[in-house]
């Protein structure tokens, strides 16, 4: 069956001017579903306007959310406030307390650790336990890759194959994702994972790692987010009067 | 001796004016030596077939076994001549007679 490829984040602001472009490009190199994260939540003619242009390109365009919370006070407040406002919910985890706390959470749909700093990815054994029992993904930017060179390059990779081990090895749901801010660096989704055969991912990995994990998450949630769910495989088909 | 399996990679580059095959071998060389290293970047027999200046598209060789780290290195390659470039695979053959129909 022939993939569905899906970006989940591509680093512009979505009332940037730039948006347009991105997605044009991302349509023209192969992408079904591309997404930007808001900060706050998008007005309804704000989506609408990048809905139908994402739509005449041909892609689907996902509502999505980083935050970065403080502690875990903070996430709670995030997640109750904004869970249903967003198709995808991601947490940029920066500190040990709320990446704990983000992996035992099913509001989350994703723990991203932007941190190239070996000491803060808090990504282990513990916490992949905790993300397989919840079903959270665990997103790598590839931006990274491209951008660095000789050092930082070596160590970040030495942390992806860690992190991926781990995974892995506890089946926690791996989403790859460009995390771009400019067209230049925009890659066809093969070519994006064939990097991760730079940390041992092997390509049948990382293929499902750019396009049915994250998919996945895409139509579980807008599930979700219909009015007429009630619960997974329970739907509302028809409402009638107690007579 | 056995036979060494072989790849041909048809890759589109996109960058601002147009490199010379020297400029682009070179370019394909260093990103695989910054990843791999010079023994690395040494198995992966990379060599160029064919380059059209016109649509800017390459066929590169390299070896079967080296395929996925010559796909990594094309993909993180950002620079071609100084001036910033991207390059995508088109497609990937075992026969540049078989390459040539898949584009």
């Amino acid at each position: 069956m022939k993939r569905s490829f899906c970006d989940l984040h591509l680093r512009v602001k979505p009332s940037d001017a730039k948006v347009q472009r991105f997605i044009a490009k991302a349509a023209q190199i192969g992408y079904k579903q591309i997404s930007t994260p808001f900060s706050t939540p998008p007005t309804q003619t704000e989506l609408v306007s990048i809905k139908e242009f994402a739509e005449n390109s041909g892609i689907d365009f996902v509502t999505r959310a980083d935050f970065k919370p403080r502690n875990q006070e903070d996430l709670m407040r995030f997640l109750r406030k904004y869970r249903r406002q967003f198709e995808v919910i991601c947490i940029l985890c920066d500190n040990k307390e709320v990446s704990r706390q983000a992996a035992k959470d099913h509001r989350v749909d994703i723990l991203n650790f932007p941190s190239l700093d070996y000491k803060k990815r808090f990504f282990d054994r513990a916490e992949a336990e905790l993300a397989r029992s919840t079903g959270v993904a665990v997103e790598i930017d590839l931006k990274p890759l491209l951008v660095l060179e000789g050092p930082p390059r070596t160590r970040f990779l030495s942390s992806l194959r860690r992190e991926t081990g781990f995974a892995t090895e506890f089946n926690v749901p791996i989403v790859l994702s460009s995390g771009i801010d400019e067209e230049v660096l925009m890659r066809k989704p093969r070519d994006f994972a064939s990097l991760a055969y730079l940390f041992g991912l092997q390509e049948s990995q990382a293929l499902d790692a750019v396009s049915t994990n994250p998919t996945a998450i895409v139509s579980r949630n807008r599930q979700k987010l219909d009015p007429n769910f009630v619960a997974p495989g329970i739907n509302v088909l028809k409402e009638g009067k107690l007579q | 001796m056995k036979r060494i399996k072989r790849r041909y990679l048809a890759v589109q580059l996109e960058c601002e004016g147009t490199p010379t095959e020297r400029e682009l071998m070179d370019a394909l060389w260093a990103s695989a030596t910054r990843l791999y290293g010079e023994v690395g970047a040494s198995l992966t027999g990379l060599a160029l077939i064919d380059f059209n200046v016109e649509n800017k598209i390459a066929v590169v060789r390299c070896t079967l076994a080296s395929l996925p780290s010559v796909r990594a290195s094309l993909t993180a390659l950002t620079r071609v001549a100084g001036h910033e470039a991207t390059m995508h695979v088109l497609a990937v053959s075992g026969t540049i007679k078989a390459l040539s129909s898949h584009f």
